[in-house]
């Protein structure tokens, strides 16, 4: 090969290249760069003259004896078990609407559009009605729960203490199942139908059918699926942002937020930094992790 | 071949930053010497916030004005209304990228916190001579513009205080003559007035700056401090104790605010108290606000907010300096366009003109006797503001203060609502556990 052909993919790469870094890369590095420097307000017009602290920001992050570690592993476990129960519902809500809408009968696409609704609103319209449905006094949920249907002696709040969590993961269910839905929705296509009626000749019951022709089928879409509902749960902003501004409860203090009121709120954006590096790391091995035990899974099937 | 492609990456990352780095560098090196040799510009971008009631109120308001200035000087003002929700944001951005606008506006509370980032213009003796002295300014609004004994980092343009708002109708339906100048007897009317649904005081629990800024009122009257004089944090003094108990109190123990109130972080307080639900409010020039609600002006009755009994000098601080300050950016392409035009938005007929609009108070002594501000309620207000007003600390870690402090009477509220007993104890617990959270300096 000459050598000018050898230059050429990687010419043609180039502007790929360039973009990547700059969308990409080096923001990233700026970043893991800014969790080394004790970036405060007094720095921020010149960051390159902050001090390099070495891990200090790190080992005040995760020393869980002080404060600042100690809130943040709370704000680590809420997140944990948010994600894990916003994740479960949503993705069973979408399987089971998905299933359900996979049979013709009348009025279906108009369902299916409906479905999609929470998914197609702006987010912060959406969220913000629900930050009103929620208001103890006047909102429509005490309403129902203490007018209405008497089910509860005394109005609950649910925008402050400990059912902060439950709106939370409300508002995120309703705002995510119609991904899993649609996902769902989509990989089902993919299903033959003579599998089914082929079942149902042998007298398989429709749960037999779901358990053992819909799920199989729809496993390469799950993994996928799943990763990405995590992904994004685990990082929301704006559900928590929106329902509860720059304070959230203790109860619903996601870690997205609490890296945010630890870098913007209170200007101390290497402390920041850090907390978002230790995110990162975090996701990736939970990522990895998931990614090698499903591919095993996999194989473990084929 | 791999580590050939590795190389060429990371030269592209090293080339990439390098370049980043020194196009950033900020403008320490263009001197105002030099940058004057070129012909100014003749536009101004000018970062209002958010005075009216809505975005395009204030754009509607401050365009004729800018026009004004057009006329007078020939620089044109490009105006940018920005929410209150974004300010700060902005603020940290344009600071941090030098690019930002000439003049803005800046929460009277940040001065500190942004004038130790020096991206804006200090307003030097010199520098306060060019837009006609500083002695124009009262005193009280002017000691919320930086730390002490530095040159100011914005001048006062707006001003507001706290005034104890009640509803004249119902405290004559219960019987009670004149407003609460005690705590005693605020708390004694609160209670007559609590009857019915109806609430004595309404309050916004959920609003963190409003949490911190009547804790701090409260703690200059318990003789406490949140900092000391060099500078550390003292969140858990027993004074601030005292003071935070106290306001948590109005849910707990006296229960003369409503227990939803400790959600209230939109303004709800207000609304409350327009509607007659609450009889009291606390707040910062609310008039116009609640005119605006449809509550009927001969019905709002204004007085200071209350202090203990017998209490004297700093113990009674009635309200924090609250208020608008305008900045310059020290990047300014146009140094003199832009003090110009500080020049022209605090000159007395501007001052006075903006004031009256948005319902605020002008910090200028000599527009004290206008009659714009001679209705009771600014009357009310403007006399707080001169004798017994304190500015919030002008330390650099403000923000942190009042993010930390103003998060942890939020908690206090939400467990009073709940039902959960308020203790000194569990108070002190809270705010120890704030400060621990302060960075260490």
């Amino acid at each position: 090969m000459k050598p000018r052909y050898r230059l050429l993919p990687y010419l043609l790469l180039l502007p790929a290249l360039v973009m990547e870094l700059l969308i990409h890369i080096v923001p990233m590095a700026v970043g893991i760069i800014m969790s080394f420097k004790q970036l405060t307000q007094f720095f921020i017009r010149d960051w390159t003259a902050a001090p390099w602290t070495a891990l200090n920001n790190y080992r005040i992050a995760v020393d869980f004896s002080a404060p600042i570690g100690q809130s943040l592993l709370n704000s680590f476990w809420v997140t944990c078990s948010f994600t894990l129960f916003a994740v479960a519902f949503s993705w069973l809500l979408g399987v089971a609407a998905a299933i359900f809408m996979q049979e013709p009968f009348w009025g279906r696409g108009v369902l299916r559009a409906v479905f999609l609704v929470p998914y197609a609103l702006p987010v912060y319209a959406a969220v913000i009605t629900w930050s009103f449905m929620f208001q103890r006094d006047t909102g429509l949920l005490n309403h129902v729960l203490h007018d209405q249907l008497h089910l509860v002696a005394e109005k609950p709040f649910w925008l402050i203490g400990d059912n902060s969590f439950i709106a939370l993961v409300v508002v995120s269910v309703w705002k995510t199942w119609p991904f899993a839905f649609l996902t769902v929705m989509a990989g089902l296509q993919n299903v033959p139908r003579e599998l089914y009626e082929a079942a149902a000749m042998d007298g398989a019951t429709v749960w037999q059918q779901i358990r053992e022709i819909t799920m199989p089928a729809l496993r390469p879409v799950n993994q996928v699926l799943v990763l990405v509902l995590f992904l994004w749960t685990f990082n929301d902003f704006n559900t928590p942002y929106i329902l509860f501004g720059k304070s959230a409860p203790e109860a619903a203090d996601l870690i997205s937020i609490h890296i945010y009121q630890s870098s913007f709120v209170t200007w101390n954006f290497g402390s920041g930094s850090a907390m978002s590096v230790l995110l990162l790391l975090f996701l990736l091995v939970v990522t990895g992790i998931y990614l090698v035990v499903t591919a095993r899974w996999r194989d473990a099937d084929a | 071949m791999r580590t050939h492609r590795i190389a060429v990456a990371a030269t592209l990352v090293v080339a990439f930053t390098a370049a980043c780095s020194r196009s950033s560098d900020p403008g320490n090196k263009s001197t105002a010497g030099e940058s004057s040799s070129k012909p100014a510009p003749k536009t101004l971008t000018y970062w209002a916030s958010n005075q009216g009631t809505s975005l395009d109120n204030d754009k509607q308001i401050l365009e004729p004005e800018l026009k004004k200035f057009e006329q007078q000087t020939g620089i044109a003002i490009h105006l940018e209304v920005v929410p209150w929700s974004d300010l700060l944001n902005r603020i940290l951005a344009a600071t941090a990228s030098g690019q930002g606008p000439d003049v803005l506006n800046i929460g009277n509370t940040w001065s500190a916190s942004l004038q130790s980032t020096g991206a804006f213009l200090p307003f030097d003796d010199a520098t306060m001579e060019k837009i006609g002295g500083k002695d124009r300014f009262m005193a009280a609004p002017l000691a919320a513009t930086g730390a002490e004994g530095k040159p100011p980092t914005a001048v006062p343009l707006y001003s507001m205080a706290y005034g104890l708002y009640y509803n004249k109708k119902l405290f004559q339906q219960a019987g009670i003559a004149n407003p609460p100048a005690t705590w005693d007897e605020l708390v004694a009317d609160g209670k007559k007035l609590t009857a019915n649904g109806k609430y004595g005081l309404a309050i916004e629990g959920g609003n963190v700056s409003e949490n911190v800024h009547h804790a701090f009122a409260l703690a200059k009257q318990h003789g406490a401090d949140f900092f000391d004089a060099s500078g550390k944090p003292t969140f858990d003094s027993p004074g601030a104790v005292a003071a935070i108990k106290q306001y948590v109190d109005f849910i707990a123990q006296d229960k003369i605010a409503a227990p939803g109130n400790a959600e209230y972080a939109a303004n709800q307080s207000v609304t409350d108290f327009a509607s007659g639900k609450a009889a009291m409010l606390m707040w910062q020039v609310a008039g116009v606000k609640l005119t605006t609600h449809g509550m009927s002006p001969d019905d709002i009755g204004v007085a200071p907010i209350p202090i203990q009994a017998g209490a004297s000098g700093s113990k009674a601080t009635a309200t924090m300096v609250a208020g608008i300050n305008i900045a310059v950016f020290k990047n300014t392409k146009n140094l003199d366009g832009a003090l110009q035009f500080v020049k022209f938005m605090t000159s007395k007929e501007e001052s006075i003109a903006l004031n009256k609009t948005y319902g605020s108070i002008s910090p200028l002594k000599e527009a004290q006797d206008d009659p714009a501000f001679n209705t009771p309620e600014l009357k009310t207000i403007s006399g707080v503001l001169a004798t017994r007003a304190a500015p919030l600390p002008q330390v650099p870690n403000e923000s942190q203060f009042e993010t930390l402090v103003g998060t942890a009477v939020k908690n206090l509220l939400a467990a009073a609502a709940a039902g959960k007993p308020t203790t000194t104890e569990s108070v002190k617990a809270e705010l120890v556990k704030a400060q621990q959270q302060m960075p260490a300096s």
